[in-house]
């Protein structure tokens, strides 16, 4: 018996174009170790995997075994949590040895982090906090991403953030401040359209009108993710990037209106707490799928066409 | 210049701080002064520190209950703030604070109990190593058998405690009930990962002289003296020393001398 056709492509799906190979333009998703049977025993093969650097910085065990038995079927997004790049106080020199030896023991497809602080002194918060968008901050988190990618001998992407509120020192946008950033250290952007609908919404501006300022040319990365909804002190609406619900209605038009003016992107379904099972954060990665497969199929009628 | 309190500092004082006001320098988009916005930022940062001690400790918690659990947690994590974006490294000092912490003063074994919970995580992501094979033993010759000495894994781990809190967390988290068990018996633990999987051992008497002798690196001989001065089983030790997996070598003087 001849192998099903189903299998080849599966197995194409699977196989990975050396080191140098790049993060598929599918849905992906948020590794959670307690998925991982499923996942591998799925025919749905998902296109890639993402993990938080810091989860794998110990020396052994069982978060290595597991990685180390999915980085073998599927590519690898590694993403960064804690480096504290909006750092006042400079990077944790350990801190970035240890995100290398992650990044050297996975030779991963993609590795990120965030404009965010999260250290002070010696206190880590475990929260991506906010930056001012002033010429100090910008001068400094450009040197820390230069001391990054030096450092890890290839690029980084940066994500833009979720915030809650604002700061009287900023003199820029956070568009332009993002646009510079890249510009300066030849970082790429990982775009997170929940939390450009979180912030849009929290300081009410459109959320069109940020990404139609945003450098799209430089985003190599979406994230989608889910978000509670709360009030702030003079009643206004305040969104929370919770990571704890499926995706929104109105993420998914923002969404589906990026990928119809970029056409082809890996596409990452965070889901961090309250944690579902595998089937409910797959159906979210199909749908972000089928929306990467209209746009690919409406290029395909168009080559026709032509 | 406008105040940037992540410059200054103030603002990464207050997150810790729930009586200061939000600092200067912030904005809303009405508010002059956002208080609800930055108590978003409190939240997150208490939160996550509170389930990540949830986490470290389930035992403490499921013996106190959430709602006292995250209630105390919350005093920890302002007072000790992680130092490390490690998370799982995260809690030390937790032990010595349940130990000083009067409203869990009836509940004197916890801190014990947290000892070993911390202990635990540490040998869970400790380097991987191959445990000794107990065939080892048997290529050693008699006139070299009390000067062996043995290589520590590097997840084992061993503590003396004055409450049975290893017997504690070996049957809470196999989900097995407490009912029987004497918390105010004092006993020795041995923590392994001969593998992956964390394993809790209950020593037997002598046996914490007998695994201390041995992982500060004295010779078998020396332990087993030091076991001997506590009534133990000799037999049964040198047994759970091979087999445990809390050891990946043997080091023999007759390597060293003839190699």
């Amino acid at each position: 018996m001849s192998i099903h056709p189903a299998a080849e492509i599966t197995f194409a799906d699977r196989s990975r174009q050396g080191a140098a190979a790049r993060l598929p333009s599918r849905a992906g998703a948020g590794f959670k170790p307690q998925h991982a049977d499923q996942i591998l025993a799925d025919d749905f093969r998902i296109g890639f995997l993402e993990v938080h650097a810091e989860n794998y910085m110990g020396a052994g065990g069982h978060p290595h075994r597991i990685l180390t038995r999915m980085r073998e079927d599927f590519p690898i997004s590694i993403h960064g949590v804690g480096l504290s790049i909006g750092s006042p106080t400079g990077l944790d020199p350990e801190h970035l040895a240890r995100l290398k030896t992650v990044v050297d023991r996975y030779q991963p497809e993609q590795v990120s982090e965030h404009l965010a602080w999260s250290t002070h002194e010696s206190h880590f918060f475990n929260d991506l906090l906010p930056v001012p968008y002033d010429a100090a901050t910008l001068n400094r988190v450009c040197d820390h991403i230069d001391q990054v990618q030096e450092t890890l001998g290839r690029r980084i992407l940066l994500e833009n953030p979720s915030t809650y509120l604002g700061f009287e020192a900023s003199t820029m946008s956070e568009t332009d401040f993002i646009r510079a950033i890249a510009r300066r250290t030849g970082c790429g952007l990982l775009l997170d359209i929940n939390n450009v609908h979180v912030s849009a919404t929290n300081h009410g501006y459109g959320a069109r009108d940020y990404l139609a300022d945003f450098p799209l040319l430089c985003v190599e990365e979406i994230h989608l993710a889910g978000h509670a909804a709360d009030i702030d002190d003079a009643g206004l609406p305040l969104l929370i990037d919770s990571h704890d619900r499926p995706v929104d209605d109105l993420v998914w038009d923002l969404y589906a209106h990026v990928i119809g003016k970029l056409r082809h992107l890996p596409t990452l379904i965070e889901w961090d707490n309250e944690v579902p099972d595998w089937s409910v954060l797959k159906r979210e990665a199909q749908l972000a799928d089928a929306i990467l497969d209209r746009h690919a199929a409406t290029d395909m009628g168009l080559r026709h066409a032509s | 210049m406008r105040p940037d309190p992540v410059s200054s500092g103030a603002f990464a004082e207050a997150l810790f701080a729930p009586d200061l006001p939000s600092p200067e320098g912030l904005t809303g988009r009405q508010e002059t002064r956002p208080q609800r916005r930055f108590s978003v930022y409190r939240n997150n940062v208490t939160v996550s520190l509170v389930d990540a001690l949830a986490s470290i400790f389930p035992t403490v918690q499921n013996l106190v209950g959430e709602d006292f659990f995250r209630a105390m947690a919350r005093l920890y994590v302002a007072a000790h703030p992680p130092t490390s974006p490690l998370l799982f490294t995260y809690g030390e000092s937790f032990p010595a604070f349940l130990e000083s912490f009067p409203p869990a003063a009836d509940l004197p074994f916890l801190a014990d109990v947290a000892r070993v919970e911390r202990l635990w995580l540490d040998a869970y992501h400790a380097a991987d190593a191959a445990p000794l094979d107990p065939a080892a033993l048997g290529e050693i010759s008699a006139e070299h058998l009390a000067s062996i000495r043995f290589q520590a894994h590097s997840a084992t781990r061993m503590i003396r405690l004055q409450h049975s809190a290893g017997t504690i967390c070996g049957l809470d988290r196999a989900g097995q009930s407490l009912d029987g068990v004497n918390p105010l018996l004092p006993e020795a633990v041995l923590i392994t990962r001969p593998a992956f999987d964390v394993s809790i051992e209950i020593l037997p008497s002598g046996g914490a002289a007998f695994f201390e002798k041995l992982l500060d690196g004295h010779a078998l001989g020396d332990a087993c003296l030091g076991a001997a001065e506590e009534a133990a089983d000799i037999s049964a030790l040198i047994s759970l020393a091979l087999t445990s997996g809390a050891f990946t070598a043997i080091e023999s003087p007759e390597e060293s001398t003839s190699p």
